[in-house]
């Protein structure tokens, strides 16, 4: 008497079970915890943001303190090192680790700060290439493409020139030199969602251009450029590097990475830790995030795996 | 009268040299009324509804004498006021069911957000509306369907959900665009089916576009075929599948599989429907027509009525399917 409700209470349960749907972010966690190499990057990302957020604990010095006793002191594996300074101090007898940790907090702001920039503005405008592509989606192409024919380093130096060096405008200028690639990319792949029919059938349901735009047709588009987000991250901060090595980014005595290699350009000879310890930590952190971005790119958008 | 169209146009391309997609089509349809609209690829069926839902966009021109729903006039309606006719009392369905739903949100997201534009329903009542649709549309284990995204549901599923999305406002018309092209064969009977029976139970009326005549004969009440964007033939679905008057509904139904049994070959209509550059100044048949004469090729014919069917074509076949004239 009991046993059939048993069986069909026990074949609810399973049914239940084969109905309920795992979590997209739960998908989204397996595709990419797959990938070792984006694993160890994300780690190694998590460090550096830990080590950034609680520089001011973590150092073991001021990163402006000189320690005039201590002038390039090598790190302290090599002869002559102490373990005072792990990493070292530079000419200025000012702790090279502590730098570092420092300066991870700008380079993670500018990173962030002109991928933002960059990314929002340029996924309006490539919407609105998309949708009205006649004449305002020609004007916002030709004006990209026009941005697209200078050297992005050269157009990056242009514009700090105008705007005077410092932290902000080189923020600014990256974010100003990167924007074409977002919009292509938004434009491109807005163009391809325009033609489902989902499109039509919301279209049908009464969806206003705005609700299209924004609630439609942008979150189909968003995993290429998520994985767009995440290079340009790593980029920013080449680009910050490159623009502080010129001595047009961020000015002395900030702790930044690109800053840092240009002031310890005359040691490299004489000291190899001032020079070396901030372009390995630009290595480290640049290839970290072009492995994030290509995790998350085959988790996000499978179809690109294919292609790589 | 539920839906009254008179000679509507549709045409794309510069305005010296337009392609006319639709051109002069009258359609009207009753209230709780199944009509299928025929024709092949490229015939304009799918246009023709395109523009009653004002989804042709510049440079595509649309042009009508009359084009009237319950008594309202489309044409010189303000967007506005058009969404709210649009959606809620005409909906449609779309022939790629696994397109047709935004991948980013669930099911049950983006039924409740149609329900939340048309209807007062919210909260819980919104969700046990929705809940109820799915239901309707014997979508099993409905309950944790809603938390579906489009990508786990199978292609059946996906046009049950797109039905489901259609008949939540409980819509006047139902437009369903070849809603069981993309489907398997047992799949579609099944559409059909939920399709009809909804049919009956909302009293909607309901206009099916497809090129699979066993479908129209099987639930259409009246048929109307469509060639070159213009109406050939319409007619009561058993007057036109026992006795049909223009040429092309004769090849039609004679192309269809089981017509030609014991023959070696199936049967065909050679060449393809005109398109920009290359139509006729006659008919626009002419160039197909096996009875062809030579009024046909030089001058359009019109659209009469005869015995209780309307027909485009100066020579009609009779019961027998032989050309008046001879």
């Amino acid at each position: 008497m009991s046993t059939p409700s048993n069986l069909t209470a026990a074949d609810q349960a399973a049914n239940a079970a084969a109905l309920s749907y795992p979590s997209p972010l739960k998908e989204f966690w397996q595709s990419f915890s797959a990938n070792r190499g984006a694993l160890i990057a994300l780690i190694f990302f998590a460090a550096l943001v830990l080590a950034a957020i609680l520089a001011g604990v973590l150092a073991p010095h001021s990163p402006t303190e000189q320690y005039r006793e201590h002038l390039l002191t090598p790190p302290a594996w090599v002869q002559g090192g102490s373990l005072q300074f792990l990493l070292g101090t530079d000419e200025l007898g000012r702790d090279i680790l502590s730098r570092l940790m420092h300066g991870a907090r700008l380079s993670l702001m500018i990173g962030v700060v002109s991928v933002v920039l960059s990314m929002l503005p340029g996924i309006v405008l490539g919407l609105l290439a998309a949708f009205y592509p006649t004449w305002l989606g020609n004007g916002i192409m030709r004006a990209m493409d026009i941005m697209l024919a200078l050297p992005s380093l050269l157009l990056a130096v242009a514009v700090v020139a105008v705007l005077g060096p410092g932290l902000v405008n080189t923020m600014l200028a990256i974010a100003i030199v990167s924007l074409p690639s977002y919009v292509r990319l938004a434009r491109a792949s807005a163009m391809t969602e325009l033609n489902k029919d989902y499109v039509v059938a919301s279209q049908l349901a009464g969806a206003g251009k705005l609700r299209l735009m924004f609630n439609t047709v942008l979150p189909n588009c968003m995993a290429p450029l998520i994985v767009q987000g995440t290079l340009g991250f790593s980029s920013a901060i080449l680009d910050a590097a490159a623009l502080g090595f010129l001595g047009l980014g961020a000015q002395p005595p900030l702790p930044e990475w690109g800053t840092m290699l240009a002031s310890a350009r005359d040691y490299i000879d004489s000291a190899w830790w001032v020079v070396t310890m901030p372009g390995l930590t630009i290595l480290f952190t640049v290839i970290a995030l072009n492995l994030l971005g290509d995790g998350l790119r085959d988790a996000l958008d499978p179809k690109l795996k294919k292609l790589a | 009268m539920l839906l009254d169209i008179r000679n509507l146009n549709v045409s794309f391309g510069s305005t010296a040299q337009p392609f006319q997609a639709v051109s002069g089509l009258d359609l009207a349809i009753n209230r709780g009324e199944i009509v299928g609209i025929v024709g092949e690829s490229g015939s304009g069926k799918s246009v023709t509804m395109l523009a009653l839902m004002g989804l042709i966009d510049a440079p595509g021109r649309v042009t009508a004498d009359a084009l009237q729903f319950a008594g309202q006039d489309l044409l010189g309606m303000k967007a506005a006021q058009k969404r709210q006719i649009i959606g809620k009392d005409i909906a449609m369905i779309f022939q790629d069911a696994l397109t047709s739903l935004n991948p980013a949100y669930t099911v049950g997201y983006q039924l409740m957000e149609t329900l939340r534009l048309h209807t007062p329903l919210r909260g819980a009542a919104l969700k046990q509306r929705a809940l109820e649709l799915l239901e309707q549309v014997e979508i099993p284990d409905a309950k944790s369907r809603l938390n579906a995204y489009p990508h786990q549901l199978s292609g059946g599923m996906s046009q049950r959900v797109m039905i489901a999305m259609a008949i939540a406002c409980q819509p006047k018309l139902l437009i369903a665009d070849e809603p069981t092209t993309a489907l398997d064969v047992t799949v579609q009977a099944q559409i059909m089916e939920l399709l009809v029976n909804l049919q009956k139970q909302n009293d909607m009326a309901l206009i099916l576009i497809t090129h699979d005549l066993a479908v129209v004969a099987e639930v259409a009440q009246r048929v109307v075929v469509m060639y070159a964007g213009e109406v050939v033939e319409t007619s009561s679905t058993e007057l036109l599948f026992n006795t049909p008057r223009h040429p092309y509904t004769q090849a039609l139904l004679a192309s269809i599989p089981e017509h030609s049994k014991g023959a070696k070959r199936l049967s065909t209509l050679a060449g393809v429907v005109p398109g920009q550059y290359d139509r006729p100044s006659g008919c626009l048949l002419s160039p197909r027509c096996p009875y062809a004469t030579d009024t046909c090729r030089t001058q359009r014919p019109p659209q009469l009525p005869l015995s209780g069917t309307s027909v485009r074509c100066f020579t009609p076949l009779n019961d027998s399917g032989i050309p008046s004239h001879e």
